[in-house]
């Protein structure tokens, strides 16, 4: 078995690269993949609870590339997801910890027996970074349509493209349709347009995400979460599927517009 | 205050989103470029400078800017010269 590593990273901090991470991760698994997520955001470790495994960590990365534990021993297996299983970044070290050579050779380790292997980066461009994306594969850039998430994410291709890791693909988390259609909110096509990346995935503002971090158990795991089934597409475009990206510009035609004139039309 | 077509259209060129477009193109274009817009300044007065040695321009008219297609940037001097009448050779 020859695995795929992703790195999931952003450049900017805060737009969702963990979630992301746990999410695709679960997708994946829900899939029937063996896959493996990777928190490499060391000193603020997070991918652990988000996936709700905080509790049953014994060994995490950094003890693995010291030599205190072996690898299979920092593998914490999904209890919901056979398929799944999480390597927790060391929460009182830091990034200076792991080189990028580590990385390298600890994905090359997990290469053998996972068909994808999930990098969640740290934000920000430093060492960290260049950590999480020296065994990247495929990269996917996470986004909110704002202007300094966008910008960031700039940053980030640039980046990218120097290291000859790709322009890498981009997912857009966070959109809020209702913005989108009042014209407070970068819409897809402006992203696109100004980024100039291939696109993986649209995710949608969605309440269910917080509640299901706050639970430990990731949206893609609720059938009925919009945001859930974002993550889930996006799985399945990793996969090699065509799978349609949904509308996210809250444009519901020209009745339901007529609709809204005339209703807001009654209210004044 | 939008139209009435404008709200049929469910568009309005001056919502915040098309003032977030403009304004991200432009601050990545001189990200991408390391090319700040003091710098694009000096090289505007320089072309100036270097032009009007050897032809008679208008140097209100000159544009000097950073134009994008997809991920390639061009850097584009626009110098509009007068009327062949008017028009004078320096030497």
């Amino acid at each position: 078995m020859t695995g795929t590593v992703v790195t999931i990273t952003s450049g900017k901090g805060g737009v969702g690269k963990t979630t992301a991470t746990a999410n695709i991760g679960v997708s994946l698994a829900l899939q029937g993949k063996k896959t493996a997520c990777l928190d490499s955001d060391i000193g603020l470790r997070n991918l652990d609870v988000i996936l709700g495994l905080e509790n049953r960590i014994v060994y995490d990365l950094v003890d693995v590339v010291e030599g205190r534990a072996k690898l299979r021993q920092a593998m914490i297996k999904d209890k919901r997801l056979p398929e799944l299983q999480l390597i927790a970044a060391a929460q009182t070290r830091d990034k200076t910890s792991v080189s990028p050579k580590d990385m390298v050779a600890i994905c090359d380790e997990l290469r053998k027996e996972f068909d994808w292997i999930l990098i969640d980066s740290p934000a920000g461009i430093e060492r960290g970074f260049r950590n999480a994306i020296a065994p990247a594969d495929r990269v996917i850039i996470i986004t909110n349509p704002d202007v300094s998430a966008v910008r960031d994410a700039d940053r980030i291709v640039g980046l990218l493209e120097a290291e000859a890791k790709g322009p890498g693909q981009l997912v857009i988390n966070r959109i809020k349709p209702e913005l989108v259609r009042r014209g407070d909110m970068l819409d897809t096509a402006d992203v696109l347009e100004i980024l100039a990346i291939e696109l993986i995935g649209l995710v949608p503002e969605d309440e269910a995400v917080l509640v299901s971090s706050n639970r430990g158990t990731p949206a893609a795991l609720l059938p009925k979460s919009k945001a859930g089934q974002a993550f889930r597409d996006i799985a399945r475009r990793l996969l090699g599927e065509e799978v349609p990206f949904p509308s996210m510009d809250g444009q519901e035609g020209l009745r339901g517009r007529l609709a809204r004139m005339v209703r807001g039309g009654a209210r004044t | 205050m939008t139209s009435l077509l404008d709200r049929l259209v469910g568009r309005n060129s001056a919502s915040s989103a098309q003032a977030a477009k403009e304004r991200l193109k432009t601050v990545l274009l001189h990200d991408r470029t390391d090319i700040s817009p003091g710098l694009l300044q000096d090289i505007k007065d320089d072309l100036i400078r270097i032009v009007s040695q050897r032809i008679e321009i208008e140097p209100s008219h000159v544009q000097v800017r950073l134009t994008q297609e997809g991920r390639e940037h061009r850097l584009v001097a626009d110098i509009p010269l007068p009327a062949p009448s008017h028009r004078r050779r320096l030497s």
